[in-house]
């Protein structure tokens, strides 16, 4: 789960990790009052989406008046679709560089690490892409945690006067105590700025924790679910592992990878899923049902197609999840059914009862789903 | 006797959370395949017995009441696997199977290093576990989709590898071992690990990779094949083509984040590495035909 930019550093600045001075503002009334306080200001968009930069919702103001105007814009605005409830107004600091500096998680040596570069205000993405020798690494055993020589060779990676060194090493140590302690995924500072005094800054602010720690922050649990589309939020509350996709053919499968699968095979076959709908192992009939349901009433689907590869599913209870979802809804779109498992005949019959027909084979079930969208 | 990979048919298995209800279904399953059993664990059941397995309040009760296990397999519920997996080091049994899913990233992290650092292997997280065709079977796969053969299977999901193994019986072929590498960003083993032992099981002719998005284990195994000198043929899928970045597909490790782990990089790497790429399940044994041809 993304933490906003101003929780973020909320969490940093409690860890002793300088931040700009700044607050929050749901107005552009509010962002003047704040602004009359900080003289020239930065006014920044609050969204959890990535590129916010680029797409306009960073802006500089010189005076509060301008800091209203930035802020009423930013207000009216959305970035990347999402809507701006939210700005920052904080203080404009003199920048002398703009550095990076994150830790997160090194998935092949399976321990934490960070990334250090002297090339900062650029998306991570971009610069491990377009300067992999620039971004330095330096891997922390979650058994011994941080210790200062790590701080010593990100100083002399950033380029940054010995006398930089204790501010350096402290932020560093936040950074790893708030990762262990929030069981965060990400802590990253980009820009990490040094400014024209001579001081390390965080201009900017990112955290995420990892999902499955959340049973054990439960103030962070509350927040949960905020990023997601109304769709995705139904369907987590369902308990269905969902994500929303611009296509048309509705996808229901079991399995992470196997729905990852089927929304693959349509797009070979010259389809475009709708989503991504896993509705686990060995699903109930009330499950099924659902999950029919929330499909075919989502605006997108022109086709939904179910494919369930059972090891302990039933098909029986499978095929009549999906005939009390019909009686349910209004909407009549084709449905295209693919099903093994358990009690397969039973399951069949049912369905066809109905004039539904059902598949052996994913490929053909995804071919034929395809097929009735291009008509 | 004594095929395939990391199990076979004289592995001595302990099921830490025997009792609950799926450990209790799977330990049953287990047994039917023929997994010997010996004992399981569930703290403060000792003296019950799950499908005639005797149970045990802790690890140390089983080593001294019945000799030391060779593996173990965890379904005990998220919150509570991490102490059962140090239970298990702790207790020297060289391989641990680890079913459960939603354990917090950063227990993972620290059991893998503790285990990785003693010699014990780490089979997941958010695995359905590793089983030896036809000799023990220490997972929740469903058996029968798997006929015995000469293909090894490592995959990092669950259903889409027994979707894989039916397009490979369809095809005539078999798997020696099939060994899901678990679906978290953090696992006990990794495509290199798993690929080195099959490259040195004599009963195992080629391998099949099912890998999908998130991280950068298929691109590193790409280029470790590369380099390999001593390797068998090898076939990949990948899932996740039509993955949106920053979205997590299920599994908590198949997201693209940080420009990395995109479908399109992994292709790349697979291909410069000669692995041949399918696009669909059903290419996967259509392309191992064509491979083996050439052999």
């Amino acid at each position: 789960m993304k933490l906003y930019e101003y929780e973020a550093k909320e969490i940093a600045s409690r860890y002793g990790i300088p931040v700009p001075r700044g607050k929050l503002a749901r107005t552009p009334d509010e962002a003047y009052i704040v602004a009359s306080e900080l003289g020239s200001t930065v006014i920044k968009a609050q969204v959890l989406v990535g590129g916010r930069g680029l797409a306009g919702g960073v802006k500089i103001a010189q005076t509060p008046w301008e800091a209203r105007e930035a802020a009423f814009k930013l207000l009216e605005s959305s970035i990347r679709g999402v809507k701006v409830n939210i700005v920052l107004v904080e203080e404009k600091i003199c920048v002398s560089r703009e550095l990076y500096l994150s830790l997160t998680i090194d998935r092949a040596m399976r321990k934490p690490v960070f990334l250090v570069s002297e090339m900062g205000g650029v998306e991570i993405e971009d610069l491990a892409r377009k300067y992999p020798g620039k971004v330095h690494r330096i891997h922390v055993d979650p058994e011994v945690g941080y210790s200062d020589y790590m701080s010593r060779i990100a100083l002399s990676a950033l380029n940054l006067p010995w006398s930089s060194l204790s501010e350096l090493s402290s932020i560093m140590k936040s950074m790893y105590r708030i990762m262990v302690e929030y069981d965060a995924e990400l802590v990253e500072f980009n820009p990490l700025a040094y400014s024209c005094e001579g001081k390390l800054i965080a201009l900017d602010a990112k955290i995420i924790i990892d999902d499955n720690s959340l049973p054990r922050h439960p103030d962070l649990q509350e927040l949960y679910g905020r990023e997601l589309t109304s769709y995705e939020k139904k369907a987590r509350e369902l308990g269905f592992s969902y994500v929303e996709l611009d296509g048309d053919i509705g996808v229901i499968s079991n399995g992470a990878g196997l729905t990852m699968a089927t929304m693959d095979s349509i797009l070979f076959y010259g389809g475009k899923p709708a989503n991504f709908l896993d509705i686990g192992g060995g699903a109930s009939r009330e499950r099924v049902r659902e999950a029919v349901k929330l499909m075919l009433n989502h605006p997108r689907t022109r086709v939904l197609l179910v494919n369930i590869f059972g090891g302990i599913t039933r098909c029986d209870e499978v095929a009549l999840g999906i005939i009390e979802a019909l009686k349910e809804v209004s909407q009549v779109k084709p449905i295209v059914v693919r099903m093994l498992g358990t009690n397969e005949e039973e399951g069949r019959r049912i369905l066809l009862e109905q004039g539904i027909s059902v598949f052996v084979e994913m490929d053909d079930a995804v071919k034929t789903a395809v097929n009735l969208t291009l008509k | 006797m004594g095929m395939g990979i990391l199990v076979n048919s004289n592995t001595r298995v302990l099921v830490q959370g025997v009792t609950g209800r799926e450990g209790s279904f799977h330990t049953k399953l287990m047994l039917d395949y023929g997994t010997k059993i010996v004992a399981g664990t569930s703290p403060g059941k000792r003296g019950n017995y799950v499908h005639g397995v005797p149970v045990y309040n802790t690890v140390r009760e089983v080593i001294a009441e019945q000799g030391s296990p060779d593996a173990s397999i965890v379904f005990v519920p998220a919150k509570f696997a991490a102490d059962a997996v140090y239970e298990a080091i702790d207790g020297n049994i060289k391989l641990i199977v680890v079913i459960t899913e939603g354990i917090p990233l950063h227990d993972e992290l620290k059991f893998v290093n503790y285990a990785r650092k003693r010699g014990v292997i780490i089979v997941g997280p958010n695995t359905p576990g590793v089983m030896t065709v036809e000799e023990c079977k220490l997972g929740i796969m469903p058996a029968h989709v798997f006929r015995k053969g000469r293909v090894g299977l490592v995959s990092r999901s669950g259903t889409l590898t027994y979707e894989v193994a039916r397009e490979l019986s369809k095809r005539g072929y078999g798997v020696s071992t099939v060994i899901g590498l678990g679906g978290d960003p953090v696992t006990g083993l990794d495509f290199i690990e798993v690929a080195e032992l099959f490259f040195k099981d004599k009963e195992t002719d080629a391998i099949v990779l099912i890998g999908e998005i998130g991280g950068d284990a298929e691109e590193r195994f790409a280029e470790y094949y590369s380099g390999a000198s001593s390797k068998k043929p090898v076939v990949a899928y990948v899932a996740g083509k039509t993955a949106p970045p920053g979205k997590k597909m299920g599994h908590a490790g198949a997201i693209i984040s940080m420009g990395m782990g995109d479908y399109e990089s992994k292709k790349k790497s697979l291909e410069k590495a000669r692995i041949p790429l399918a696009e669909t399940p059903s290419q996967i044994p259509l392309l191992l035909d064509e491979l083996l041809k050439k052999q």
